[in-house]
Order: C-alpha cells, then structure tokens, then sequence
C-alpha cells in the first residue's frame, strides 16, 4: 500500500486555506494568507520537481566541468570559472546550461513569470518548428 | 535615531504631536481618525494625514525614518530627501510640495511633512485600468521628459550627494552577493559583463533619481502627478535612471512594453530629448537595466535576510526571497538569449 505524497497533503492544505478559509478573511490577514498559499504551492513544486532538475544540472556540469564531484561543488568551481574568465558566454554549452538551470528554477519559484511564460512559449514553437521541419 | 523614536510608536501619543505641530504651522488640527500608516518601506514610514483649519481641509503625508531603521550606505537622509524635492520641483520635475521638514523639537523622528497628492500608484492598475487607457501610450515620453528636468537641475544648488558610478556600485553590489553567500553563475556572468562594459567617470555627473519607476510615480488619467521616493537620489550617470524603468521587474507583466510596461524606450529617449536630455544611445539604457535587474535580484535577497528587515522574517520577505530566479532569467535574456531549453 502506497502512503499519499507529500505534494498531495500540501495541495489539500493550500486548496482549504484558498478556498474555505480565504473568503472569510480582509485586510493584512488576507494579504498574508494569500502570500501563505503562493509558499505551499511553491514548497509542493520543488518537493515535485527539484530532484529531477538537480540530476539534469549535475550532468550538465559533469560534462561542462569535464569531471564528478557533488553537485554544491561543482556549482561553486563553475561560478569561481566564470568570474575568473576561465569559462565564457561565447561558449554554447554554458549558455545553455545557465538557461536550462534558470529555467528550472523557475518552473518551481515563479512559473507565471512573464519572462518564464514567454521563455516557454518560444521554445513550445522551436519544438514545433523542429518537428515541422522532420516530418518535411 | 534609535533612542529618539523607540517610545513613539503610540498611535495616540503620535496624533497628539502631529497635532500641535500642525497648529504651531497654521494648518489647524489634526482631524479625528484621519491618521493612518500606508504600507511602504521597512526603513521608512509613511503616514497619511489631514488637517483641518480655518483655511479648510489639508490632506498630508508625513514620511520618516523607521524607529528601528538600520543606517544605509545608499539611502540619504529624510531632510536631504524633502531640500532635494523642493529643490526638483522649483526646477519643473512634478513632486509633492513640501510643508515642514521634521525638527527634533517636534519629537517625530526624522521626516518630513508634505501634500498629499491623489491619484494612482499601483502598477496593475496603471497598466490595466480604462481610466488610464489614454495617457499610457504618452507615459513613457512623459517619464523621459521628467527624467530630463531631473538630470538637468545644477549640481550646485543641491544639498551634498554621494557621487556613484557604475564600477563602485558593482563593487558595492559584489561585495553584498558575497555577503549572501554567493554561488549563482548567472550572477557572476552579469557581474563580469557589467565589469568588462562599464562605462568610466568622465562622463559630466548629474542627479540620478535612483528609484524612477512604476511604485514611485503618482499617475492620473493627465499624466504623471508626481515624482516619489528620492531617497536612492545620488551623483552617476544619467542612463542609470533611464535603464531603471526598464527592469522587467517594473513592467508588471507586460513584457513587450520596455519603459514600466507602457511604453517604448525610443518613446522615453524622444521625451527625454525634447527637455533638452542628451543623446543617450539604446545601448547604455540595455546596460543599466542589467545593472538594474541585478541589483533588484540583490534587493529581492537582502529582503528575505532577516538580519536587514530588522530581525523578523515575515512570509511575504521570505516569498520575495525566492524572486532572485526572476531577475536570473531576466539577466540571461540580455547576456545570453535564446530559446534553448
């Protein structure tokens, strides 16, 4: 027998704050609860999808960094690289990573960012340029 | 400060000061009930008032230092604050008149007393109302317009300013990342392409607002009403201000819309040239709004550090905290475009 996840206890919570006690509320309690429920939603994204954005960015850095060690410490190696000029935007690679990584960041902390919604819907319509110009 | 303002923060005992201050300026009285904290700043409060007296009724704002306000590098004095408002609105910029500045005899703190000007502030609203439909589309000359009255007002006839350029202020900003615990690659990516760009001294300083945006703007459906918040105001580059406005951050969500979600940066140069601005080129407002965007994305984590905010951390700080990711991304879309995912 499987114990319900996590994410799922915390959308119930966020689901009662928002819509049976958020009604009978005004003023800073209002204001806070509401902040109160962007936070359970936001720790319900990141217990969802924080693992998986980490493996994809310790790959990345494997390969960008050329060796393995924990992901805090490749991260730190990477940002004493680039501050020394070691490692450069003019390199595809990390371009592409600080994108991705950001990116994945944001799908947790701010997904209706408007620069994240619009990041998004650009590269929706570079997949379906890409499948376009397969099936051409 | 500190010692001055700690017993003050008594509603009751406040009025009755506000009161006998007004009288002693000839306003008349305090009205009844019409004392009342806005939300702003954690450094600064900001009070709501209205005074009646055989002359009518005068709705006011008295604005002063927090009692527990931590002292600020950047942040200049609230009697520097209200001679500099007075100073811009004598030159054409749309600001708040001011009445009193605070004595410490009037046993109010720090601050300042000024008209209160109706009209809106909030960027939504701006951004989305019918009222303001109109004059949207002329905000972003009118902003660049102001700006150059701003940048035009004689340094000489300024109280003392600090002078801030944009290599000091990345040493500044460093030094706070650091402070923070450092380790975001974007981060030291923007802190190195400000560094290999910036721009040197020798350019003629100006008074720079410093916080020119949506938030700080009072606007009606005539356009703006008046300029708020002076507190940032030092001596640097002109462009700063005019990259400031651009910050996505400022554009509420509308995205395509550059100057404060309303308007175009060609719209805001053209303003700002028409008040006798200089030629300022695209690419040093596209500078100053990385500049900008990280030093919000630094603001947004000096905000969720309880040790700044006064030792508490309220769920609303610790929220803002997280929108660093935001002004990550919109670094990378300046230094590093593209729809890779």
């Amino acid at each position: 027998m499987k114990h319900p996840p996590a994410t799922e206890l915390l959308a119930s919570v966020a689901k009662f704050l928002r819509d049976d006690l958020l009604p009978s509320l005004s003023g800073s309690h209002a204001f806070n609860l509401r902040v109160s429920i962007n936070v359970l939603d936001l720790v319900r994204r990141e217990v969802e999808l924080q693992a998986a954005a980490e493996e994809r960015e310790h790959s990345r850095l494997a390969k960008l960094l050329g060796r393995n060690d924990e992901l805090e410490a490749m991260r730190q190696e990477l940002c004493e690289q680039i501050a020394s000029g070691k490692i450069t935007l003019d390199r595809a690679e990390l371009r592409e990573h600080l994108r991705a990584t950001t990116l994945d960041r944001l799908a947790i902390d701010q997904p209706s960012y408007s620069a994240y919604v619009a990041a998004v819907a650009r590269s929706g319509s570079e997949d379906e340029r890409k499948k376009d110009a397969a099936e051409e | 400060m500190g010692q001055s303002q700690s017993h003050l923060d008594d509603d009751a005992c406040l009025a009755d000061k506000l009161d006998a201050l007004l009288v002693r300026l000839g306003f008349g009285n305090l009205k009844r009930g019409s004392l009342q904290r806005l939300t702003g700043g954690a450094s600064k409060e900001t009070w709501a008032l209205e005074a009646v007296g055989s002359a009518g009724a005068a709705p006011l704002i008295m604005r002063r230092l927090s009692a527990d306000a931590l002292p600020s590098e950047r942040t200049i004095e609230p009697d520097c604050e209200a001679r500099l408002i007075r100073r811009a609105g004598e030159c054409g910029v749309p600001t708040p008149r001011v009445c009193h500045i605070l004595e410490p005899w009037d046993g109010l703190g720090a601050g300042f007393l000024s008209a209160r000007i109706e009209g809106e502030t909030l960027a939504r609203r701006i951004l989305r109302n019918p009222e303001f439909a109109e004059i949207r589309s002329k905000l972003s000359f009118q902003c660049g317009a102001i700006l150059a009255r701003i940048h035009a007002i004689p340094l000489a006839t300024l109280p003392q300013l600090k002078a801030q350029f944009a290599l000091g202020d990345l040493d500044g900003l460093y030094r706070s990342y650091r402070s923070f615990g450092g380790g975001s690659p974007v981060f030291e990516a923007a802190f190195r392409w400000l560094r290999d760009r910036a721009p040197g001294e020798a350019r003629v300083p100006r008074l720079v607002h410093g916080d020119f945006r949506n938030g700080n703007l009072i606007v009606g459906p005539e356009g703006v009403r008046a300029v708020l918040d002076w507190e940032l105001a030092h001596l640097g580059d002109p462009a700063e201000d005019l990259g400031w406005i651009t910050v996505n951050s400022w554009r509420f969500g509308m995205i395509d819309e550059p100057v404060g979600g309303f308007g175009s940066v060609e719209q805001m140069l053209e303003g700002y040239r028409s008040e006798g601005g200089e030629d300022i080129d695209v690419s040093r407002v596209l500078y100053w709004r990385t500049l900008g965007s990280l030093r919000w994305g630094l603001m947004c984590r000096s905000m969720a550090c309880p040790g700044q905010a006064g030792g508490r951390i309220t769920v609303e700080g610790a929220m803002i905290g997280r929108r660093i990711s935001e002004t990550e991304l919109d670094l990378l879309d300046i230094l590093a475009p593209g729809s890779v995912r």
